[in-house]
């Protein structure tokens, strides 16, 4: 009986069932906080024609951005890109489709797809490309435009603890889009740095609950950091 | 003469109250942080779920689970809030942030604002400006009056795609203080030493321009 455990002893596990042309929902914001396991796994497996929905794309060697030296990837749908050569090569060249979608819309996408809402309205974009062709409202006297929501085949994410249970916690601001990816897959893989048993974390600090979670399992991470800012 | 970057951040820093909580942009609105007067208490909100952005951490502090929306390396403050992307956007949109001080391309007498996109250039996506402007009440743009050609950012209607529609207030420039209303700019103040005829000259869109124009103080 497996009951609630969510461990799986390796990434094979973690990834088994990703398809070509499958959407990825991926945690993350630049290089922080990132799944580079579940990362690393997509390239082994050679998957295409993948849909990645993540705020950026890593940057050239590292993070998403591995996934484009196979050309793996055909659309990205993203708030800021092209930090990587890589990335602009494939643009420029029409291998690589980018949706760019304002970062707090694209928060809201993700929550709301995973909280069974399929869309909202947001000023957010009103009166720019962004909202070109989208259905717009007003309410109160105010212009809206209305924004579908994202679900993922796969979503993939990085906590830093978690109970075998599911239940994770994130570390500072290697949260950020993480606990909203985790929401919003069909299956929900979370990689983290220390797996402990139920009762261990305190209910009250858990930030997703294990419900969302289908894959738990233990990572190492190398944490590159994209600006190292220091102070004398 | 005009403003250095640092007294362009010295005049966006008087428009700071006490109990502020702020989003700074990148760039120069960043520097706002360093001119904050000491007898004020003021928070600043990273948009990637940081409220409470202390200052660039030293060698030994330096944690990659701890960045600004920059992507730089940051530190907490004390008093300080971390919380997920969407926690982070609604208090944007939902108009909770008192200021928000970002950089633009141009923008014009409807209160427009173009800041993300160069159609021609590598389209890199707006990150969270779309909503910092589409959710603030209370903006400041920081820019430089006119492009490297001497083309002027102030215009009557914006040439490239926009950021925001109507929603921008005030514009501290490197030669003036200008505020938007009834479709016109309003010429406040000048950067010390800079005429009006020369902020006249640099100013593409219709600007009305009150008889005594004060110089900002410092």
């Amino acid at each position: 009986m497996a009951g609630f455990n969510k461990i799986v002893a390796s990434y094979e596990a973690a990834m088994a069932g990703l398809e070509d042309g499958m959407t990825v929902i991926a945690g993350g914001f630049g290089l922080c906080g990132i799944p580079e396991g579940c990362i690393a796994q997509i390239k082994k497996m050679g998957s295409k024609e993948l849909t990645i929905v993540s705020n950026n794309c890593g940057i050239d060697g590292f993070g998403l951005g591995i996934l484009l030296e196979d050309q793996q990837i055909k659309k990205m749908v993203s708030s800021y890109v092209g930090e990587n050569k890589l990335f602009e090569d494939q643009l420029l060249a029409g291998e690589l489709e980018v949706e760019l979608t304002p970062q707090g819309t694209l928060a809201e996408k993700m929550r709301a797809g995973g909280a069974g809402i399929p869309a909202f309205y947001t000023a957010t974009g009103y009166g720019t490309p962004v909202g070109d062709g989208k259905e717009t409202r007003e309410f109160a006297g105010r212009q809206y435009i209305m924004e579908e929501s994202i679900t993922g085949d796969f979503a993939i994410v990085k906590g830093w603890k978690a109970d075998t249970y599911g239940n994770v916690i994130y570390r500072h601001t290697a949260q950020n889009f993480n606990p909203l990816a985790a929401t919003a897959g069909k299956i929900t893989v979370v990689e983290v740095e220390e797996i402990v048993e139920p009762g261990e974390l305190d209910p009250t600090h858990i930030h997703t609950p294990g419900i969302y979670v289908d894959r738990l399992i233990l990572g190492s991470f190398e944490k590159r950091i994209e600006q190292r800012t220091v102070r004398a | 003469m005009a403003l250095t970057r640092e007294q362009l951040a010295m005049r966006v820093a008087q428009e700071l109250q006490d109990g502020y909580y702020v989003n700074l942009g990148i760039g120069i609105p960043t520097l706002v942080a360093n001119y904050v007067p000491d007898d004020m208490e003021v928070m600043l909100q990273s948009e990637n779920g940081l409220l409470g952005m202390g200052p660039f951490p030293t060698e030994d502090e330096v944690d990659a689970d701890m960045i600004n929306a920059g992507k730089q390396t940051v530190t907490a403050s004390t008093g300080a809030s971390i919380f997920s992307s969407a926690e982070s956007f609604a208090m944007i949109r939902g108009g909770h942030v008192d200021l928000t001080v970002l950089g633009a391309f141009e923008v014009d007498t409807s209160g427009n604002i173009a800041s993300w996109m160069i159609p021609g250039k590598l389209i890199k996506g707006m990150g969270g400006a779309m909503d910092l402007v589409a959710g603030a009440d209370n903006i400041i743009v920081t820019m430089t009056h006119a492009d490297k050609h001497g083309k002027s950012k102030l215009l009557d209607q914006c040439t490239l795609p926009l950021t925001g529609a109507g929603c921008i207030k005030k514009i501290v420039t490197d030669l003036a203080y200008l505020e938007i209303e009834d479709g016109q700019f309003i010429l406040k103040e000048r950067a010390p030493g800079v005429s009006v005829e020369e902020i006249v000259s640099k100013t593409g869109g219709k600007m009305l321009v009150p008889d005594k124009v004060p110089e900002m103080e410092f």
